[in-house]
């Protein structure tokens, strides 16, 4: 009875391990260090980026004032060569980087997104290439939150 | 709850643009109702394919507005081919949306 018991559970173990894999392979390319980071030099720094270089190939185009900090339009553009990917850290948001986005296979370092914004803050866009990052950064004036309730 | 997502794609002077929304409610953690906190619930991953092929892999936290819309821009592409959008949040639900380049 025992041997038949354990066979049995270390099948259905197998079987959720197996399953479960797919599931969290997918979810471990979340950045939890950078994303949890509650300063924007800590998500800079868990992105790798501590060492930006302020660059006018980066381009943010965005409101300067957005009245609804709960939707703000912000479209980055990279023109530096080799462009792998674009980060958006918003410095005051209590959880400062936004989203990083890796392009390949002739995608265009480019992206249009709306964010939330706390308060008026600098947002800033961070590109990758050849190893290097480069940062263009922006003020938005928020005149009413998006974080609260 | 998350729900159904629209996409359009459309090619024009040799570059595919990828328009996508997706509807979730991107819950911040920050917010409370009669003053309980509302749990975080927010897509974390999001992947662009181009018949088959990834072009852009995304992540996101819960800054990213409600029902997310982002778009996207591919060098190449033509009339007909497959866009698939798929995303994942963080409690494990995940949605997946095809077009057809116009």
């Amino acid at each position: 009875m025992n041997a038949v018991r354990r066979l049995l559970l270390q099948g259905a173990g197998a079987l959720a391990a197996g399953l479960l894999t797919p599931l969290a392979a997918l979810a471990a390319t979340w950045n939890k260090e950078a994303f949890g980071a509650k300063t924007p030099a800590d998500a800079l720094k868990g992105i790798g980026a501590s060492a930006a270089t302020p660059s006018n190939d980066v381009i943010i185009e965005a409101p300067e004032i957005a009245e609804n900090g709960a939707v703000v339009p912000i479209e980055i553009t990279s023109q530096v060569p080799g462009t792998k990917s674009i980060a958006v850290v918003i410095d005051k948001n209590p959880f400062p980087l936004v989203a990083k986005f890796d392009f390949m296979e002739g995608a265009l370092p480019y992206v249009k997104v709306n964010v939330k914004m706390g308060e008026t803050s600098d947002v800033r866009a961070v590109a990758e290439a050849n190893g290097k990052h480069y940062s263009a950064t922006k003020n938005i004036k928020v005149t009413i939150g998006g974080c609260g309730g | 709850m998350p729900g159904p997502m629209k996409m359009r794609a459309t090619n024009q002077g040799g570059v595919t643009e990828i328009r996508v929304l997706m509807a979730h409610p991107m819950e911040t953690g920050q917010r409370k109702v009669n003053g309980k906190p509302v749990p975080a619930h927010f897509i974390q991953n999001l992947t662009v394919k181009l018949n088959g092929k990834t072009v852009v892999e995304g992540q996101t936290s819960q800054a990213v507005s409600r029902n997310p819309v982002f778009t996207f821009r591919v060098k190449g592409g033509a009339k007909g081919d497959k866009v698939e959008v798929s995303w994942l949040d963080n409690e494990g639900e995940t949605n997946k949306t095809e077009a057809t380049v116009a």
